[in-house]
């Protein structure tokens, strides 16, 4: 049942009160409460980026070969290109907006900072969500763990990425109270 | 004071002799130049049209440039903060919209040279921006005369603050008012010399990377507009083929979907920039709707006139075209008369396939058109292009169109051509709403403006010394010159063949020469775009030349560098070459790979060097081949591109560009079929991943005092036929056909 607080679609663009629809999809995406009313076979990428305006999340191929559209789908990365909205009802989505902020960022995110990754920047949403899933998966991960990353990017910061992914690992393993410990 | 006299500001700009000019003019008098918002502020806090001092001292900078990941954002405003003296660390930057204005003397753009392309954005800054920020730094200074009562050459200034001689620190947000108010001074102001640097050559981190690193940063494809549909285009799939019949019936019965129409494509033999490729536009309220909507489409084609070309086609026209005399580039002495007396001339021909760009923020393209103007948002390399496009497009004056660039991702040459904005200006005419236009990655890779194919056939005549006598270099290639107005005029080679690359003058008998290929395909400009392929033919003939004469290849490049001198060099990136600056990098590349050690395990050891724009490059491999598996062990990129203006970006391009050449010259190629392009995913157009890539690019940047270079483009062009080289020596197959892969699989 759709609960009360949740925000439909229109709701969501536009936050005049609009009735609940019989047959929403009930998802929680960055801890908050949504109902999607539009197309059920809408990816989780155009309902995030067209519907949500979360638009940190990229489009970059559509067919889940990029990595740009990653977000983790109950704690795990997917690509959400290829995720209709009807295969999530009751789950719950982080994606880049959601994993830190401006002032508490995620340990991924400062190393990604400190070692200046960025080029572009437009698949370094996705290749950040993918590396908070390995390091949950792998705490300090081998070179053959990193490598194992498939993101595409097109400006070639591969080797800055593995520094911080690096770092991240050591961000994490020495924090007290890890911002990593989020999503 | 009057009010319009206080909002005065400054305009830097370029006379069209090159002299600079610092003018002065009234906001709001002749015309209304677009401010963004955050550079507007209160009107008194303003220093000209880059520079804006807010209350709390913090210093926003305008980054005029065209953000494709080549650091420009970071970079531009540096070269203002240094001359400024203003604290880096507490600087903000704002990206700066499309300056075009009507001024006293004509359209002008009121923040310079805008585009990003030929790796120019630094030393056209070099030129310009200092003195935006020393003329603000004067204003500043003088402010703080008048106040003190002191002349101007009493006071310096540090971190944002104008210093007193007893050391009283005035922040500058205290002198801001009273400063714009002065009238700036009518002669260049004095720029600071190397040892004063405070900003310049000292490390600077992206300034957008908090923004970035939270999904916030905006993006082309990021944009959205009120009343906006999104709109998808079923391109023709055949090379300047057309639509024959739709039937839209199960797309009109999509929900979301709104329409449906066909569009024209560009007219056959125009050089006109205008739009690609003729198709069917489904307009919906949302991208997947859109998606949906054209997946329901069923087109038939009318195939046009390229329905015959293929890869293979265009494989036997270029053999044949180089039996033919060609068009003379540049030709010295007589490489026929050097090949009779040669004691030994070798040859070897390399083959260089169509790239596509691929970005990874495919073309995107947001545009609202009124009866009196327009507004454009979205991720380009030439806003004075689009502005262009637009204008020819709806009959607006150039001035009523307003373009706001947002950070693109990625460039590499796709957005150097603005079909898309032209695209989408002619939906949005028909559709009469504003659009938002979408391409999806297949549209991307089956319709682009593709780097060109070609064959080059290189010949060395050397004497009983193993001296080389001559050098031919023919290249037969489909011309870059493709449907751009602005090059009809231009010759066939242009993008092609440079007359004046290495190594031109440095032998007595040099034969270069173009043979043009017709081709369906379209064709621009690719990073480093004709260097790319030239530095693998050459580079990897020198190679060859070296083992074939048992000669070392580091010492008989060295050889024909000779001693350190300025040559002519009249392509872009000249007028000189400077062949102790190609040596010297060369030379540290060779101590760095530790190129006279021999190697017993199985590794082996390639280089290449090469001149790109003003910037002096060499690369360095070592490799090993176990199976079908290529592995890089090391790989080393040393580079000097003049005074380096920040060296954390400089590492960053080169770091890229070596990455981006491994990624295309193991990996990638268009190839045609049936008159269509063959690739459309990252399935078989398989950009480099991180398993394929070296952990590390060593960088190693030479220190010098010469005129910045860019340094967007240099990092590639060496990568291709080191790369091959390395292959060389690991397993003694030569690889002369790119892409490398499937050509080493081929011959092993």
């Amino acid at each position: 049942m759709p609960q009360p607080n949740a925000k439909t679609d229109q709701e969501a663009a536009a936050p005049a009160a609009v009735a609940t629809k019989p047959g929403a999809i009930e998802l929680t995406i960055n801890g908050e409460l949504f109902l999607h009313t539009g197309a059920p076979d809408m990816p989780l990428l155009w309902y995030l980026r067209d519907v949500l305006r979360l638009t940190g999340s990229k489009y970059g191929c559509g067919v889940g070969q990029c990595g740009a559209c990653t977000v983790h789908v109950e704690g795990k990365a997917q690509r959400s290109c290829l995720l209709p909205v009807s295969a999530l009802a009751g789950q719950s989505i982080t994606t880049i907006e959601g994993i830190g902020a401006a002032d508490d960022l995620h340990a991924v995110q400062q190393a990604w900072m400190e070692e200046d990754v960025p080029q572009c920047g437009y698949c370094q949403a996705g290749q950040i969500m993918a590396a908070v899933d390995l390091l949950k998966r792998k705490a300090q991960p081998s070179d053959a763990d990193i490598a194992q990353l498939t993101n595409i990017c097109r400006c070639g910061t591969y080797p800055r990425i593995r520094k911080a992914v690096r770092r991240a690992a050591q961000l994490l393993a020495t924090s007290t109270n890890p911002a990593g410990a989020k999503s | 004071m009057s009010g319009i006299n206080r909002r005065q500001f400054i305009s830097v700009m370029l006379s069209a002799g090159g002299a600079l000019i610092v003018g002065m003019r009234a906001a709001g008098a002749a015309f209304k130049p677009t401010v963004p918002i955050d550079m507007l502020g209160e009107p008194l806090t303003s220093l000209g049209a880059f520079v804006r001092i807010e209350r709390n001292n913090r210093i926003v900078i305008g980054a005029r440039g065209c953000e494709i990941g080549q650091g420009v954002m970071t970079s531009l405003p540096m070269l203002i903060a240094e001359e400024l003296d203003a604290d880096w660390a507490r600087v903000r930057v704002e990206q700066l919209p499309y300056g075009y204005e009507i001024g006293p003397d004509g359209p002008t753009n009121r923040y310079g040279a805008q585009g990003a392309g030929g790796s120019t954005s630094i030393p056209d800054g070099w030129k310009d921006l200092r003195q935006v920020g020393a003329v603000a730094r004067w204003l500043l200074l003088e402010a703080a005369a008048q106040h003190w009562q002191l002349p101007q050459d009493r006071l310096k200034t540090e971190s944002s603050h104008v210093l007193h001689p007893d050391g009283t620190r005035m922040p500058y947000a205290e002198l801001v008012e009273r400063a714009a108010a002065i009238l700036p001074p009518a002669e260049a102001v004095a720029l600071k010399t190397p040892e004063q640097y405070r900003v310049i050559g000292k490390p600077a981190r992206t300034v957008d990377a908090l923004a970035i690193v939270t999904g916030k940063a905006a993006f082309g494809i990021d944009s959205y507009m009120g009343g906006a549909l999104t709109a998808v285009m079923l391109r023709c799939p055949y090379l300047d083929g057309s639509v024959d019949s739709i039937d839209d019936s199960d797309t009109r019965k999509i929900a979301g979907v709104r329409d449906v129409f066909a569009l024209p494509g560009p007219v056959l033999g125009s050089s006109l920039d205008t739009n690609l490729a003729a198709g069917v536009v489904v307009l919906a309220d949302n991208t997947w709707a859109a998606l949906k909507g054209r997946a329901a489409l069923k087109v038939s084609w009318k195939q046009g006139p390229w329905a015959e070309e293929s890869s293979a086609k265009l494989e036997a026209q270029a053999t044949e075209a180089l039996k033919g005399a060609g068009i003379a580039v540049r030709v010295e002495g007589d490489l026929d008369k050097a090949r009779k007396a040669a004691k030994r001339t070798l040859e070897a021909k390399y083959q260089v396939p169509f790239l596509a760009h691929a970005t990874m923020e495919p073309p995107h393209a947001l545009i609202k058109i009124e009866p009196d103007r327009a507004l454009f948002i979205g991720a380009l390399q030439s806003p004075s292009g689009a502005s262009r496009v637009i204008a020819d497009l709806t009959g607006l004056a150039r001035e009523k169109i307003e373009i706001r660039m947002t950070r693109a991702g990625g460039g590499f040459g796709r957005r150097l051509k603005n079909d898309y904005v032209a695209e989408a200006v002619m939906i949005a005419k028909k559709a009469g709403a504003p659009v938002k236009l979408m391409w999806s990655r297949d549209d991307d890779l089956r319709h682009d403006f593709y780097r060109p194919f070609g064959v080059h056939q290189l010949t060395a005549t050397l004497d009983k010394k193993n001296q080389l006598t001559g050098f031919g270099h023919l290249c037969a290639a489909t011309p870059v010159n493709y449907r751009n107005a602005g090059m009809k005029d231009e010759a066939a080679g242009i993008g092609c063949l440079e007359p004046d690359d290495f190594p031109a003058g440095l032998l007595p008998n040099l034969d270069k020469r173009f043979f043009a290929l017709e081709s369906g395909m379209p064709r621009g400009w690719w990073r480093a775009p004709l260097h790319t392929f030239h530095a693998f033919a050459v580079q990897s003939f020198i190679d060859e030349i070296a083992v074939e004469t048992k000669q070392d290849a580091v010492a008989l490049r060295l050889a024909l560098l000779g001693e350190a001198r300025e040559l002519d060099y009249k392509g872009h990136g000249g007028p000189k070459f400077d062949t102790g600056r190609l040596a010297a990098v060369l030379t540290r590349c060779a101590e760095a790979i530790d190129w006279k050690r021999k190697r017993s395990d199985g590794r082996g050891v390639g280089i290449a060097c090469h001149f790109t724009f003003g910037g002096y490059a060499a690369h360095a491999f070592e490799v090993s081949v176990d199976g079908r598996d290529l592995r890089i062990h090391r790989a080393i990129c040393v580079i000097d591109v003049g005074r380096v203006v920040n060296p954390l970006g400089v590492d960053a391009m080169m770091m890229g560009g070596t990455i981006d050449g491994i990624s295309t010259a193991l990996n990638l190629a268009i190839t045609v079929k049936e008159g269509q392009v063959v690739q459309g995913s990252f399935g078989d157009y398989a950009v480099g991943r991180m398993a394929q890539m070296p952990h590390e690019v060593e960088v190693i940047q030479i220190a010098s005092e010469k005129e910045p270079a860019g340094a967007g483009e240099m990092g590639i062009p060496s990568v291709a036929p080191a790369l091959a080289n390395a292959i060389y020596a690991a397993t003694t197959v030569r690889v002369r056909r790119l892409p490398i892969l499937p050509e080493l699989n081929r011959l092993l």
